[in-house]
């Protein structure tokens, strides 16, 4: 086995360089490692410059999304034993995004999107919670389960060939989240976010390929989140040319 | 006003405070994103009296004698009389716990508690209620974020806190803001040992703001062990693993638990015993057994196994799906079939910055609220599944708290405004110009945290304490003299570090002369020269005032007793 590991990191440092480069660094390797060990390694010993986002390092706070070899990983999740025999690792910031330094990207974007959607739950009646719980079945939990496991980790956006083209797009996440809420029994707010979504037309070149749930690594489904917004959506401009006096 | 921190507690406190004083503007100043912040990890569970049978005088007794009877039980009665007005709120905004048939909400047992109150979203707990929490902030106007802000000072004129100093971490820039009120929301510390639950961002911010601050530091010497992390990461694996009915065993297979006071082995699960036992206990146990040559050893030291296999694998899934997504991940096994290596970790401090039950410091105009303040709820040993409600009740207290006092003062002193202007000079000439430098901030850590293991682990003694305040002191000098590779503005993350290891050692330094002052056993505190628990002169808080000069002063302060007196704690029998 190997007993050095390349990684090819991408480096950005804006006043210093106006387009990024690549610096390489030999570390360690060591078969209980994840990717993330790897660039901590090269922080602590090597080079305390190399910048980047982590914090609990074991896959749930969604802060160390990086190009991997050219796909968006969370590098906490991710054991170097899978590169070891595939040469250096080149590692890079998300695409899609604006790079701020070396592999940190601005996601204020996505913070925008996210609030756009209203993620919250919308009622027309609050009960205080001096009354109990609102009821909902195990099976109406498992409706919207699914879509309340992201963790925000970008690497959706960084897959979706629409936020390529297209940075407006609200993209995959937030609409899942949109989907999490309109799904959720305690929620009465589909219409109003339906009503966001649809000023944007990126939601209509999604091609359904899927590569926001390829990459996804909680096994969120935010393409079947996207087809479910185009069908409701659909089907509420149908009932509108169809039974114009108003019927939702 | 101004909150620090965007997890659990901060965000509690946010919309606590946008609601009670709709005309407040309310800044969340985190250094990271609020759903990145360290709440998201926990898993277990929340505790809160719902069922039938149960009581909040039954969760209150649990508390207090989990606690061995060091917290107050002022604050342990108002934590579970709003508890479950807490958590059905939370249900109210949306936060997906898991459910019983009928719809209502499902508890599970939870160790040292004698009846089933922890709510649970399956084993993302924590994840569930931060992201709840985030998404239900993003609808209060009044509540404008500051994400990724490192705050580095507080602002504190004639004995009133008036705002922070920080870092915007993307441009470099060095602000003040200002504010009527000041809540730290900001965890605990856990990075200040080497073996740790903890995130890397854990590195006790707010309590080592609040002390340099002026604002005592209360009960620091109670460092909770969890008894069941990975041996080579530290990552948890939850004590609903137990609760769910896990064993744990030892290199022969024995429950080894009953052989310390924790009652006789069952084939389910009994509360307050066995597995179910307090976390001080079960960590402790595990020492002695190692102490007996009768636990494995792995390359990451020692261990026992958990050993979950005898529950059904459609319930691991259901209730523990992410137990097995660490155990394959990150320990390469499978929990259904195999068993778990485990072994105690640092995970929670009881201790943190002195506050009474509102989250007020002694400080005016500061407040905390959550893992970094110690209300003190508990005492020498928390009770898990506490902590997660502990941020909502007393995060929301002391949003209302700070909210009230807000209205209630006058503007702020624009003369503070100089401060700003000594901190730039301080960080730039110390960290981002400074050539002197030598030391490597990675190499001091790795020291300080060796150093606090084997001077206040599980087990303590004068001498072992003695010898690492000695070599804390040394670390604390040579940390004078830091080499920085990045003198950078933007993002600069090795600034942050190195101002996060200046937080940690001087918490290590406080924890240490707190410990060894504390010539008695109780909770997570183990004395092996002083073994008993001594109420006549320990039944105290301790408080530790940083003097002008920099050193610790320690005082005591009484215990508030209201319904319990002092009891033996007893477990499984």
């Amino acid at each position: 086995m190997a007993e050095t590991i390349t990684l090819t990191v991408s480096r950005y440092r804006p006043e210093q360089e106006s387009e990024p480069t690549f610096q390489s660094y030999d570390v360690p390797y060591d078969e209980d490692w994840v990717i993330l060990d790897a660039l901590n390694y090269v922080k602590d010993q090597l080079d305390g410059s190399l910048t980047f986002r982590w914090s609990c390092r074991m896959g749930v706070c969604g802060s160390c999304g990086m190009m991997v070899n050219g796909t968006p990983k969370l590098t906490c999740a991710i054991p170097l034993s899978d590169y070891v025999s595939s040469g250096p690792i080149r590692i890079e910031p998300l695409q899609f995004f604006p790079v701020v330094r070396d592999l940190v990207v601005d996601m204020n974007g996505f913070l925008g999107k996210l609030s756009s959607v209203k993620p919250w739950i919308i009622r027309d009646d609050e009960t205080p919670p001096t009354e109990g719980e609102y009821l909902q079945t195990p099976a109406e939990l498992d409706v919207y389960k699914q879509f309340s496991m992201c963790i925000n980790c970008m690497l959706c956006y960084s897959a979706c060939p629409v936020v390529g083209l297209e940075p407006e797009f609200t993209g995959p996440a937030a609409i899942a989240l949109a989907q999490r809420y309109n799904l959720d029994s305690r929620d009465q707010g589909a219409a109003e976010r339906m009503a966001v979504l649809n000023e944007h037309e990126g939601m209509w070149g999604c091609t359904f390929v899927g590569e926001c749930t390829e990459v996804c690594p909680k096994n969120v489904d935010p393409a079947a989140a996207i087809q479910l917004y185009k069908m409701a959506s659909a089907t509420d401009w149908f009932k509108s040319v169809l039974l114009p006096r108003g019927s939702k | 006003m101004l909150i620090v921190g965007g997890g659990g507690a901060g965000l509690r406190a946010g919309i606590a405070a946008a609601e009670a004083k709709p005309d407040l503007n309310i800044a969340v100043v985190s250094k990271v994103y609020p759903m990145r912040s360290h709440t998201v990890a926990a898993e277990g569970g929340a505790a809160a009296v719902i069922k039938p049978g149960d009581s909040t005088e039954a969760h209150a007794y649990d508390t207090v004698s989990g606690a061995d009877w060091l917290c107050d039980q002022d604050a342990v009665e108002v934590f579970v009389e709003e508890a479950p007005r807490e958590m059905v709120q939370l249900e109210h905004w949306g936060c997906p716990w898991s459910r019983e048939p009928d719809g209502t909400v499902a508890v599970r047992p939870f160790g040292g508690m004698k009846a089933q109150r922890t709510w649970f979203a399956a084993d993302k707990t924590g994840f569930h209620m931060l992201h709840a929490l985030f998404q239900t902030s993003l609808k209060y106007d009044a509540v404008k974020r500051f994400d990724e802000w490192f705050v580095t000072r507080l602002l504190v004129n004639d004995g009133r806190c008036l705002g922070v100093v920080a870092i915007e971490l993307a441009t470099g820039q060095i602000h003040s803001i200002t504010a009527k009120a000041v809540i730290l929301c900001t965890g605990g510390c856990g990075k200040i040992f080497p073996f740790t639950t903890n995130a890397n961002i854990k590195n006790g911010d707010g309590m080592a703001l609040a002390y340099r601050a002026g604002a005592p530091l209360k009960d620091m010497e109670f460092v909770q062990y969890h008894p069941t992390g990975l041996p080579a990461t530290g990552i948890l694996i939850t004590e609903a693993a137990r609760a769910e009915g896990g064993w744990l065993v030892n290199k022969d297979g024995y429950r080894y638990l009953q052989d310390y006071d924790l009652g006789t082995p069952e084939p389910t699960p009994v509360l307050r015993s066995m597995e179910l036992g307090p976390r001080d206990r079960l960590s402790q146990a595990f020492i002695k057994e190692q102490g007996k040559g009768r636990t494995l050893e792995g390359p990451y030291g020692h261990y026992v196994n958990l050993d979950i296999r005898q529950i059904d694998e459609k319930v691991i899934d259901k209730k523990l799906p992410f137990v097995r997504e660490l155990c394959l991940k990150y320990a390469n096994l499978d929990p259904v079939h195999e068993l778990i290596p485990v072994r105690p970790v640092v995970h929670y401090m009881m201790g943190g910055v002195h506050t009474d039950i509102n989250g007020a410091t002694p400080l005016a105009g500061l407040y905390a609220a959550g893992e970094v303040a110690c209300v003190n709820l508990n005492g020498a040993n928390r009770l898990g599944s506490n902590s997660l409600t502990e941020c909502l009740v007393f995060g929301a207290r002391a949003g209302r708290a700070a909210a009230e006092f807000a209205e209630q003062s006058g503007l702020v002193d624009p003369s503070v405004e100089a401060q700003v202007r000594d901190e730039q000079r301080r960080l730039h000439d110390d960290f981002l110009t400074s050539t002197h430098g030598t030391e490597r901030i990675a190499a001091l850590r790795a020291e300080m945290q060796t150093t606090m293991e084997e001077g206040a682990g599980i087990y303590r003694t004068g001498t072992t304490l003695d010898a690492a305040v000695e070599t804390m002191g040394r670390l604390r000098q040579r940390a004078r003299h830091l080499k920085l590779d990045d003198r950078s503005r933007t993002f600069n993350t090795e600034l942050v570090s190195a101002l996060e290891l200046g937080y940690m050692l001087d918490l290590a330094e406080v924890i240490l002369r707190s410990a060894a002052q504390r010539t008695e056993s109780r909770g997570a505190h183990q004395r092996t020269d002083y073994p008993d628990r001594d109420d006549e002169r320990f039944l105290a808080h301790t408080l530790v005032h940083r003097t002008t000069d920099g050193s610790a002063r320690i005082e005591y302060l009484p215990v508030t007793i209201t319904k319990w007196p002092p009891g033996d704690r007893v477990y499984g029998r």
